[in-house]
């Protein structure tokens, strides 16, 4: 159970995040709710990383090793992922705001509704 | 000397990335040094790496193209893949037939595209950052259909859809540039997280990120299990999205129309790198072992024609009635990546059984030889677009008129490209559509009268566009003349390989498109080298044509020299008959508005028009419903449609 | 922008150094502890960005900042290049070779007290990609953050 519950996070973070998408049309909100979207993909990779068992894989560090007992340990690959896709987040998120910042200077909207002229 | 040859064409698939890559990041430095030399010095870094592409190409292609080549970062090639327990920990390049048939189409373009900017985006500033991200885009495209890592795909995927944005916003001066990228920033990023989620899962069930090691876990198991099924319907929802096909199209025109015309060539060779990726993931990671995932690639092969139709039907009807004419493109550019979704989903759909070599085959020759015709015809449409706007200064075709007086070379290339999309023969566009045609009507003959019809409306299109851009009197207002060198090279290049194409049909097929199905199928075809391109029931031979056509010319010549030259037309007869609705503008002759050019079809089908219309609402949000719906939809197809049945 | 208060000021000025030092301490353990180019990169603009906040814009060096974001990343590139002299794209040739650079062997397994023990300059072209990185990011995210704030105080056209 106690293994499920990133999981669940995971879904609930992702269902907020496609719900702002969806339905609000804030275009600001529209940012965080990309965000939050992303958040839930990259926590969804991270929990993927954690594993129970025996130590099978590439050079991770279990308590094992330091003598102890608990036998989970993390993949590093998921954390590379994970990385890389803050890093694109990182990219889009700014350049996403900075389009918004651009069209409410040049039109002063803020809004999908506002957001129609290429018909 | 031999051995430096080796050693490079070894390391070839890494240095055709990693040299445009240095380029990109060094035109911010070199700009310092004077316009002329950062113009050099960017098309030098598609030149090098175009070269290096060409031999690769020549090199895997010699070898018959099925055999995949691996490239292993930071480690021995030879070793192959360093298993740490199980887990791969490097990333590695796949290069097949497939690949290198893909990066020599992205070459050719970027070069045209690059060489074309030099002229038409002189007159805009911040254009180091341009040129920059140019080569990114170009990088981007070619490492998505060089990798064999799904992540490292992702990270391809993501460049190209962030860079694409940020030119799109080139022009800063207009809002409208901003609002087409901004949809399309959203719209690729969230299909970029939705890809995501079905690595995560792939990795989560398998461990693996290698679409080989992958494949072989997938094909491993008793049968599909869900989770790839999830996965499948995810990755092919956010390809089709990248690669604009309906319903997932919306953004694609809000872009094409919006960015510099040669970043929409550039848009349409990632568009085509998009489609390779569906490809890959139906027949390369799916497709190891036919009797666990059979089943559910013939579903994906009918998903994939059923997508083709609608983007080709709805890209074409949408096109007629635009009159922005960037925009109308774009729908074109939809439209005729239903061909390629039709004709690869036909291969698909029979995959495996024994309708395959009856006609599975040629409809995807034809799909594949589509996707080169495609990116040749629609980026040489987009550059006399853009080289229309150059000299008018608007995208409005109804103030255009009359540039064909002055802009005899454009006319001649926007010809070639027009007659080419519309599948006239004797252009390429005709060699891959009759392949297409013939195949898909053995498989349905409905679907193959659409795909017929949808070429009919296609020439219908430009007919009109021709028509406003082009043809009548002089117009005062459009001064100048014929655009600069520089863009007319970047036509002629794509205009001459077109041409190319159009004569020796069968000898790209054989040569170049073979390999490609070779290398996706696993199966290698029969290939007869001539002149003749066999489609299974028929054939084209583009020279007879020619000569059936000449010889037509000089019977119809005789005919007109022995008629009465004295004749003259009188009266009614001199008029110009005009269709539509001819309206009169202020101090100009009466001409016929492009958008009611027409205007009975569109209003004989205005039951069909309006709910399209109103579905093209171009509110956002609505954008991501039918992202999230198909999505949905696709999921629900793999993951239930075997349990019902 | 213009400057703000002195209490602004000196709060920055005081807390300037450690934060850039920690930030610099994250990217130089990329290797060794949890962290490295990105994060540490991140640190180092989040200061890097209060410090423009803070002092205004008059010392805002934009041609000397995308000077600088272009050479970190073709330091990288160039690292994964260089890895060509050994056969292979971005092979650690510095790792445990005779170049002076990062180079520090990894002693034996003996001395074994922590899983991340190592010395701090032997995971050759890792930590100058690492370094890399890290001047790219701070570049980076100083220049989107100080671009959408003069744009936001002043209106003026942003990056």
């Amino acid at each position: 159970m106690m293994y499920e519950v990133p999981f669940i996070v995971v879904i609930l973070l992702m269902a907020v995040g496609l719900y702002i998408v969806l339905f609000k049309k804030n275009l600001i909100k529209i940012a965080l709710g990309l965000s939050l979207l992303e958040t839930g993909v990259n926590l969804f990779l991270i929990a993927l990383a954690y594993r129970h068992g025996d130590r099978l894989s590439a050079p991770v560090f279990t308590s094992q090793i330091l003598g102890g007992t608990d036998p989970t340990y993390s993949l590093p690959t998921p954390h590379a992922l994970t990385l890389t896709s803050i890093v694109i987040g990182v990219a889009t998120t700014a350049l996403l705001l900075s389009f918004v910042m651009q069209l409410y200077k040049k039109w002063g909207i803020t809004t999908t509704d506002e957001m129609r002229r290429l018909k | 000397m031999m051995d430096a040859y080796d050693t490079f064409i070894n390391n070839a698939p890494a240095l055709a990335v990693a040299i445009p890559l240095i380029f990109a990041f060094s035109t911010p430095l070199v700009s310092k040094l004077g316009d002329r030399v950062r113009n050099i010095f960017a098309l030098l870094g598609v030149l090098i790496p175009s070269l290096i592409i060409f031999l690769l190409a020549f090199d895997v292609l010699s070898s018959g193209g099925m055999e995949t080549r691996y490239y292993v970062f930071g480690s021995d090639s030879s070793t192959r893949f360093p298993l740490v327990g199980g887990h791969i920990l490097r990333i590695a390049f796949a290069v097949d037939g497939m690949s290198v048939f893909m990066g020599l189409l992205i070459s050719v373009v970027a070069l045209s595209a690059v060489i074309y900017s030099m002229a038409y985006i002189r007159r805009y500033s911040g254009l180091d950052k341009y040129y920059s991200l140019l080569l990114l885009v170009f990088t981007a495209n070619l490492g998505m259909v060089l990798t064999g890592d799904i992540f490292n795909l992702f990270v391809w995927f993501e460049i190209s859809s962030v860079s694409l944005s940020a030119l799109t916003a080139f022009k800063a001066n207009r809002g409208e540039s901003f609002e087409g990228a901004a949809k399309y920033l959203i719209y690729a990023s969230v299909a970029g997280l939705f890809f995501l989620i079905a690595i995560g899962l792939l990795y989560g069930q398998y461990g693996h990120l290698n679409i080989k090691f992958l494949s072989s876990a997938i094909g491993g198991n008793e049968e599909m299990m869900m989770v790839d099924k999830i996965a499948l319907g995810l990755l092919v929802t956010v390809f089709a999205l990248k690669a604009g096909s309906v319903p997932m199209h919306m953004a694609t025109p809000d872009a094409y129309g919006e960015a510099p015309a040669p970043i929409t060539a550039m848009f349409v060779t990632a568009s085509q790198a998009s489609l390779y990726a569906i490809f890959r993931t139906g027949f390369t990671l799916y497709g190891s072992n036919l009797t666990v995932t059979g089943e559910t690639l013939h579903i994906l092969g009918y998903i994939l024609v059923a997508l083709g139709i609608l983007s080709m039907f709805v890209g074409v009807t949408m096109a007629l009635v635009q009159k922005d004419i960037k925009r109308l493109m774009a729908y074109h550019a939809i439209s005729q990546t239903g061909y390629m979704l039709l004709g690869v989903g036909v291969g698909l759909a029979v995959l495996d059984t024994a309708q395959f070599a009856e006609y599975g085959r040629t409809a995807m020759t034809g799909g594949i030889f589509h996707i080169f015709n495609h990116a040749l015809y629609k980026g040489l449409l987009f550059l006399t677009a853009g080289a229309i706007i150059y000299r008018t200064g608007t995208k409005d075709l109804n103030k255009m008129g009359g540039l064909g007086r002055d802009m005899k070379l454009t006319a001649l290339f926007f010809i070639i490209g027009a007659l080419a999309i519309a599948g006239i023969p004797p252009m390429n566009g005709f060699a891959s559509k009759l392949l297409i045609y013939e195949s898909v009507f053995k498989f349905n003959p409905i679907v193959g009268a659409i795909a017929m019809l949808v070429s009919l409306l296609t020439l219908a299109s430009f007919v009109k566009v021709f028509y406003a851009v082009f043809m009548g009197p002089r117009r005062s207002e459009f001064k100048g003349g014929e655009v600069p060198a520089s863009m007319l090279t970047g036509m002629a290049i794509l205009g001459g390989v077109i041409l190319v194409f159009s004569v020796f049909p069968s000898l790209v097929v054989t040569s170049l498109v073979d390999p490609a199905v070779n290398a996706l199928t696993y199966i290698e075809g029969e290939t007869t080298r001539s002149l003749t391109l066999f489609t299974g029931s028929g054939s084209w031979n583009t020279l007879v044509f020619l000569g059936a056509v000449m010889v037509a010319g000089i019977i119809g010549l005789l005919l007109f020299m022995m008629g009465n030259k004295g004749t003259v037309p009188k009266g009614e007869g001199r008029k110009p008959y005009l269709f539509g609705n001819p309206t009169e503008i202020e101090g100009r002759p009466i001409v016929v508005p492009a958008s009611n050019v027409y205007w009975g079809f569109t209003t004989a089908l205005s039951k069909y028009y309006k709910p399209t219309e109103k579905a093209h609402s171009a509110l956002f949000n609505d954008y991501m419903f039918w992202f999230v719906a198909t999505a949905a939809l696709l999921i629900s197809i793999f993951a239930f449609l075997e349990v019902l049945t | 922008m213009e400057r703000m208060s002195s209490v602004v000021r000196t709060i920055t000025k005081v807390a300037f150094g450690p934060i850039f030092i920690f930030g610099a301490y994250i990217i130089l353990h990329g290797h060794l502890t949890p962290g490295g180019g990105f994060q540490g990169g991140a640190l180092i603009a989040s200061v890097m960005a209060l410090y423009f906040v803070a002092f205004g814009d008059e010392r805002w060096k934009k041609k000397l900042m995308s000077t600088l974001e272009s050479i970190g990343l073709l330091t990288f590139a160039s690292a994964g290049f260089l890895g060509l002299t050994a056969g292979f794209f971005f092979f650690n040739f510095l790792a445990g070779s005779k170049i002076p650079f990062f180079n520090e062997q990894i002693p034996s397994m003996e001395g074994f007290v922590h899983p991340n023990w190592a010395p701090l300059f032997s995971a050759g072209t890792v930590s100058v990609m690492n370094i890399a990185v890290g001047l790219e990011v701070v570049v980076g995210i100083t220049l989107v953050v100080v671009a959408m704030g003069l744009f936001s105080f002043a209106g003026k056209e942003g990056e």
